[in-house]
């Protein structure tokens, strides 16, 4: 089976893309690229079908009844100026051109691999409280983005938001910097009318919400090819501690 | 679909899945973006894509139907070498030339949008870029020679 068995469905609003994306079975959806492409050039992955967002009209970010809302399609560079921590946590992401390329769904979307931790913006809009809307299988819903994660993200994610308020927010990362652009392990934080919500990439295929108080607390550490479980265990709480001491009064 | 290379218009009929690293290479037969890591980590694929450096080898055709594309053959010829091309010419900037398509237009595309880039984002518009023949003093030396041509 070679690329041109596969179909390729390329979407021109939203609509079109929730119809093409059905209940998800048999369809991946390309949008930067940065995540699939490799494994379609390669062969890896061959989808009966594949469906390209970019033209979809799923990109920009807007504020509007008390809300921020960025659309699937809007790719990481935008979030350049967004609100602390996630233009950290953005700024983080790969180098100038995948930026560029990646998208705000794909990486809500990404799951780590053994060689590569991904989903840099997850800890950032869980610390943010940020929601999911998606579709596919059942229609559309909007969900918490721990619970959207938690069910493997198998969905079309068509945009996250959260609420506009101010917040205070404290960031810190541990990645090792040039020729391999993944961030080993990153806490995300952002206190809000006194709730302080505390989030981590890199410590599970998806990003989790840590115990403020006890930060190890039910994780499940995993060597990968970037750094043991123990490894990461040591830097948890000094990452903690620093992404903290950005927050006043903490 | 349809490209438009170097100011050349194609069309072309390749899978809108197929990156467009190997639409150049292979349908096109323009080799200067190389096939390097192909997983967008090594910077050497890079192209203009509407004058933004992208990484074609993560692009599929799909998301550049009726796009400008250009690649280091755009940006001069032997004969007249365009500005960044003589800067790393002129500096010894380039070594076994693997990257150096990448990096010629990392750094065009880096002078378009600011004509007066600092030592600082040099780095951050080449840190996409690797020279396995780590000649990265060099580099940058032809980098800051070429922006201080321009400017």
């Amino acid at each position: 089976m070679g690329l041109n068995d596969i179909s390729v469905l390329i979407p021109s609003t939203a609509d079109e893309a929730i119809e093409a994306f059905g209940d998800g079975k048999n369809v991946v959806v390309v949008a930067g690229g940065t995540v699939v492409m490799p494994d379609i050039a390669a062969g890896r992955l061959r989808p009966k079908q594949a469906l390209y967002l970019g033209r979809a009209g799923l990109d920009g970010i807007t504020r509007k009844k008390g809300k921020v809302t960025i659309g699937a399609a809007t790719p990481v560079s935008a979030l350049a100026d967004a609100d602390p921590p996630l233009a950290q946590a953005a700024a983080h992401v790969g180098d100038l051109e995948v930026r560029a390329q990646a998208t705000v769904g794909g990486n809500l979307c990404s799951a780590s691999s053994d060689d590569a931790p991904r989903g840099d913006l997850q800890a950032a809009f869980l610390a943010l409280g940020a929601s999911v809307r998606s579709a596919g299988k059942g229609g559309e819903k909007t969900q918490s983005l721990e619970k959207f994660l938690a069910d493997g993200a198998g969905r079309l994610v068509l945009d996250v938001s959260y609420d506009d308020e101010p917040r205070q927010a404290g960031y810190a990362a541990v990645w090792r910097p040039h020729t391999h652009h993944y961030t080993i392990l990153a806490v995300a934080a952002a206190k809000r009318d006194g709730e302080l919500r505390l989030a981590a990439t890199g410590v599970a295929p998806r990003a989790v919400l840590l115990d403020p108080d006890d930060p190890l607390k039910g994780l499940e550490l995993r060597d990968d090819a970037l750094a043991s479980a123990w490894y990461r265990a040591q830097l948890i709480p000094r990452l903690v501690e620093r992404a903290l001491s950005d927050i006043q009064g903490v | 679909m349809n490209l438009t290379v170097n100011g050349i218009s194609h069309e072309v009929e390749s899978s809108g899945l197929r990156p467009l690293l190997h639409v150049l290479r292979e349908e096109l037969g323009i080799t200067s973006p190389k096939a390097g890591c192909q997983q967008g980590g090594c910077g050497t694929c890079t192209v203009l894509v509407d004058g933004e450096p992208r990484r074609s080898c993560l692009l599929p055709l799909a998301a550049v139907d009726g796009a400008s594309i250009t690649t280091v053959e755009g940006l001069g010829t032997p004969e007249h070498l365009g500005p960044v091309q003589a800067a790393f010419h002129d500096n010894y900037g380039s070594q076994c030339g693997f990257c150096t398509p990448g990096v010629l237009l990392a750094t065009h595309a880096l002078i378009e949008r600011s004509p007066n880039a600092g030592r600082d984002e040099i780095e951050e518009a080449l840190a996409g870029h690797v020279c396995r023949c780590t000649g990265y003093v060099k580099i940058i030396e032809s980098v800051e020679a070429a922006v201080g041509g321009a400017s």
